[in-house]
């Protein structure tokens, strides 16, 4: 102990020469403020809210998903362009965008332009000629390699300057138009609007269903659990494209019915996430004590248990709405969705795809879209689950 | 002195199923009588079914066999809404988990006042509030704690809120279930001196649920131990601790550390062995002295009373 | 003796939302070859985070050490980079924790948890391990070793779990033990006896335990010398006889007087009122004038050094102080005192 008793001794030399006499009586109690505790509420939305504010990617998507649904109602009224108005003279026209097209960012400068070979320049030259309209005036070709008379040595790359070439140097298709002649920025901002509609409205569904469903088996536990899994598992056993293809034999094809079916089958893994949080929460004290003081069974699970889980509700919902959108997206890609005229992402990526080879712009946009979409929902997703998980809070 | 029953359990049993075909008997046979009054130690340490017996007293579990009186009524069995909740006003519960005894979603004000809206005990928005502030200062706590979150108190703070709820629906006879374990023992020291300043004030009964023995002694009047599902002894608090018959009770006294080093470095353990009791008959519960129960044989009888005569 | 471990003037903050949150402000104390220091405190008195300063365990960033040294035979483990540490853990100190169902991993052997330090500080090959980890089963108690070595977690009982991590914790031969309030989730028989193993084992193996709690007990039980704990300081220090037959600081009083004792009579127990301070803010002076009915008006100004009692009895209250009025203790604390040196047993 020799060290520490030297130290000690110093210590207390130090602080015992300012130790003035009078102060050594027994202090007046004061109020007894011990009980009290400093700084304001804070609830636990609170605490959450400032966690998700934290996480820049999540922010970041929520700013991102707001300007996106915006733009799905604003977008399509932003030019003269119809959703519908097609004309075939300007069909699969390229994105031309007025400032854009002039800075060297490809994909925006209204115009055709693509690789071409031959055994020489000249047939290397033919090729591009007869790909676009043959309109030699408006081709700017630029050689690549000159070739050696072999079988594809020579490349050219030819510019067709689409626009010029059918006189509309004074009009604009900001993102092209498609094989009718639609205009692709229009169909773009209504094909997101119908989709996010789709999967909104399924979400939402599929919630109110799940949690009722989810939340009447595990708090009554016991022979109406077993029924209700049984049922639930019954459900899910089925294949949901063939409950699907169902459904579109018997109801007219639409944005209604295709809501149906998503929602036939998408509510079921809510309804098990939900059975299992009440079925932990149950036993829990809160929810014992609150049985003893005679609280009914509707009101403990409206108050005790439902805002329990409502963080657990929140999350699964923000991971199905891009299922959601994703299997919209989907059927409408073969067919069994959304028909066209009307446009929805699915369609749209549908479109592209059969004219990838050649003008792979019509895919291009859409497809960025719906994957925009889907990463921010799950960025999302994954900022408020770390928001609702209180050991995160700092 | 014909001291009045309170309550009055009659062979109590509670078995669970644990899968295909076994059945776990959590609760064997239990029988005791409270008085009005007092406060009535169960201790018992995991696995013994003393828990278990204070929920199915209340009705949060179904008895699955026995009865439970209170008040000269019967507790179980195919009741009304009216007649359950006149059971929760009467018989309340006070939990052992500070940190899920409370709703963390729900203010205090709430939490508190929940059993008051139930039973519509108040007219008014602003008398509820006064009832709740009130009760908070009757557990020691400052009424503007009334708007904060279960989060921002400390353990023993939450423990007290959970004393208010159930004396919001004044209630003659309060179960204690664990109420200290999870306390600092300073703190523990703060609540049982409520618990008790209340008693006195409210002529409550309690029935108080440990497994710290030298805490539930000093604050009972009488005490059950539990062994297994079965009451092993039951007697008076002085006369459990100072002369013990029961094999079981023996070992658990002699486990307890005391703050006392030099007890300590002197005290031996003595162990329980089941195996070492008379197998020739169902044991009973049978009274050896006046008001001193133990579970025994008949050969086991004979054999503890000898004991007891030899102490003196 | 030799010390073992010395720590001085630790200081660990935690940096939070709301500000820094003072833990541990300013510890010293020591442990020698072979004893049992216990360090009592409730929640918030910083006994763990002590605990996990020494084991080099604080979650970083959150959490610093914001001064002090812990000289582990003579080394200055603050100092040390997390690699270096991780040759000490499990080695030279091992840890007990608390709860024994999360304390071990439920889908691993138990063998292989044993075996996991011994093949990896000491380098056995896996037969040599698992051989001592029969060996270690055996010497916690455990019975029929060779059989329960492949058994999982979730086929042991509480207790005997407590005895898995207990051997975990040994099979390096550690010098020192940490055990942080390892009984504290047990029964009352179980608890005893996996007491009465940790003080077989260590007079076998003669490792110096840190011994955690907050059950006065317990403290009783197992301790050589006690360390009271109070809002991140230690407030009074000494053997286990100085602290419970002549605590000094109000404090302990407050902790002897708040439990019952098997003999004590109607009357109500003296207990602290208020809580544990907010250490976000510390109280000006010392922590615990707010709820001390003895203190004084310096106590509300400044914080009171460590005043030496007796060679090994130190206590941090001004009322030590030579311009201090004579307090006694309270009357039951008193009682107890008396009681327990008269007969020097069961009163």
């Amino acid at each position: 102990m020799e060290g520490t008793t030297a130290d000690m001794e110093k210590m207390k030399h130090s602080s015992t020469e300012s130790a003035p006499k009078e102060l050594f009586v027994l202090a007046q109690q004061k109020e007894d403020t011990s009980e009290k505790i400093s700084g304001p509420s804070r609830t636990f939305f609170q605490d959450a809210r400032r966690t998700f504010f934290k996480n820049k990617f999540a922010v970041l998507s929520v700013i991102l998903l707001i300007i996106i649904i915006i733009m799905s109602f604003v977008g399509p009224t932003m030019n003269d362009h119809g959703i519908d108005d097609q004309d075939l003279a300007r069909a699969k026209m390229p994105a031309r965008v007025p400032v854009l097209e002039n800075l060297p960012i490809p994909g925006f400068e209204g115009v055709l332009r693509d690789e071409f070979k031959g055994s020489n320049v000249e047939e290397a030259t033919n090729n591009a000629y007869s790909r676009y309209d043959n309109q030699k005036d408006f081709i700017d070709i630029e050689v690549l390699s000159e070739g050696d008379g072999s079988k594809n040595s020579a490349e050219v790359r030819a510019t067709y300057r689409v626009y010029e070439a059918k006189g509309m140097e004074d009009e604009y298709f900001w993102l092209g138009t498609d094989s009718l002649g639609r205009d692709q920025w229009t169909r773009l901002w209504e094909g997101t609007k119908v989709s996010l509609l789709i999967a909104f409205i399924a979400a939402l569904i599929s919630l109110v269903i799940g949690v009722a469903y989810g939340g009447i088996a595990g708090y009554y536990g016991g022979k109406v659990d077993d029924v209700l899994m049984r049922i639930l598992e019954v459900l899910v056993g089925i294949p949901s494209l063939v409950v699907i293809l169902l459904m579109m034999l018997v109801l007219d094809p639409g944005i209604t019915s295709i809501v149906i079916a998503l929602t036939i089958t998408g509510w079921t893994g809510m309804a098990r996430i939900v059975r299992g949080e009440v079925m932990k929460l149950k036993n829990q004290e809160f929810v014992l004590a609150a049985r003893t003081l005679g609280q009914s069974n509707k009101r403990i699970i409206i108050k005790h248990l439902l805002p329990n889980i409502s963080g657990i509700i929140i999350i699964n919902t923000m991971f199905t709405i891009p299922d959601a959108i994703f299997f919209e997206a989907f059927l409408s890609f073969i067919g069994l969705g959304i028909t066209p005229p009307q446009a929805s992402l699915g369609t749209l990526i549908n479109t592209g795809f059969d004219n990838i080879m050649l003008y792979p712009y019509m895919l291009w946009f859409p497809a960025i879209m719906i994957s925009v979409i889907m990463i921010a929902f799950n960025l999302i997703g994954d900022g408020l689950r770390d928001a609702f998980d209180p050991k995160m809070h700092k | 002195m014909e001291r009045e029953k309170i309550l009055e359990v009659k062979n109590l049993k509670k078995y669970f199923p644990a899968g295909r075909k076994k059945i776990i008997k959590a609760v064997d046979d239990v029988s005791f009588d409270i008085y009005r009054g007092e406060t009535f130690g169960l201790v018992g340490e995991s696995g013994s079914g003393k828990s278990t017996t204070g929920r199915t007293i209340i009705r949060l579990y179904e008895a699955t066999g026995g009865q439970v009186l209170f008040n000269n009524e019967d507790v179980h069995g195919k009741k009304s809404k009216e007649e359950l909740l006149k059971f929760n006003r009467k018989m309340q519960m006070i939990f052992q988990d500070p940190s899920s005894s409370l709703n963390p979603r729900m203010n205090v004000m709430d939490i508190i006042a929940e059993g008051l809206d139930v039973h519509g005990l108040v007219k008014n928005e602003q008398e509820r509030r006064e009832r709740v502030e009130e009760l908070l200062e009757v557990v020691g706590l400052n009424r503007e704690h009334a708007t904060r979150f279960p989060h921002e108190f400390s353990g023993g703070q939450r423990q007290r809120i959970g004393i208010a709820r159930a004396l919001a629906v004044e209630p003659e006879f309060i179960i204690a279930d664990e109420p200290i374990s999870a306390l600092d023992v300073s703190i523990q020291a703060q609540v049982v001196n409520l618990l008790k300043k209340l008693q006195k004030e409210r002529g409550l009964t309690y029935l108080f649920i440990a497994h710290d023995l030298s805490m539930v002694k000093y604050i009972s009047d009488r005490i059950g131990v539990m062994y297994l599902g079965n009451l092993v002894e039951l007697a008076d608090s002085d006369e459990l601790y100072n002369n013990p018959v029961h094999p079981y009770t023996k070992s658990l006294l002699s486990a307890i550390p005391l703050p006392d080093p030099e007890y300590e470095r002197n005290r031996k353990r003595i162990v329980y062995d089941p195996s070492i009791h008379d197998m020739s008959e169902e044991p009973e519960f049978r009274e050896i002295r006046p008001n001193h129960w133990v579970r025994c044989t008949r050969k086991e009888f004979e054999q503890y009373k000898k004991e007891l005569e030899e102490r003196e | 003796m030799s010390k073992l471990l010395e720590v001085k003037d630790l200081r660990v903050s935690f940096h939070t939302y709301n500000g820094e949150v003072q833990a541990v402000r300013g510890v010293n104390f020591h442990v020698n070859k072979g004893e049992t220091l216990a360090i009592v405190g409730e929640s918030g008195s910083g006994k763990s985070v002590t605990t996990s300063a020494i084991m080099g365990l604080l979650p970083k960033p959150q959490a610093e050490i914001k001064s002090g040294q812990i000289l582990f035979e003579g080394e200055d483990l603050v100092k040390k980079s997390n690699k270096e540490m991780q040759k000490i853990r499990g080695a030279d100190i091992s840890m007990v924790f608390q709860d024994p169902m999360t304390s071990l991993n439920p889908t691993m052997k138990v063998g292989n948890q044993i075996m996991e330090g011994l093949i990896k500080h000491q380098g056995m090959s896996r037969t040599e391990a698992r051989k001592k980890a029969v060996e270690l089963l055996d010497q916690v108690g455990i019975p029929h070793p060779e059989v329960r070595i492949n058994q999982y977690p979730h086929q042991f009982s509480g207790g005997m779990r407590q005895r898995v991590v207990i051997a975990i914790a040994l099979a390096c031969n550690p010098k020192l033990l940490i055990a942080d309030e390892p009984t504290t989730a047990l029964d009352v028989t179980i608890q005893a006896q996996i007491l009465e193993l940790m003080k077989d084992i260590q007079k076998q193996t003669e490792s110096a335990i840190i011994f955690i709690t907050h059950d006065l007990g317990v403290v009783a039980n197992v301790a050589d010398r006690v360390a009271v704990m109070y809002a991140g300081k230690i407030v009074e220090m000494g053997t286990v006889d100085d602290i419970f037959y002549d605590p000094r600081h109000p404090y302990t009083w407050g902790l002897l007087g708040s439990m019952p004792t098997l003999d004590s009579e109607e009357e109500e127990l003296y207990a602290i009122p208020g809580s544990p301070p907010d250490m976000l803010n510390p109280p000006k002076g010392d922590a615990f004038a707010p709820r001390n009915k003895f203190a004084l008006e310096i106590d509300l100004v400044k914080e009171p050094p460590m005043f030496q009692i007796s060679d090994t009895h130190y206590a941090a209250t001004w009322l030590l102080h030579e311009h201090a009025p004579k307090i006694e203790p309270p009357a039951s604390v008193k009682k107890r005192m008396e009681g327990f040196a008269k007969t020097g047993g069961k009163a």
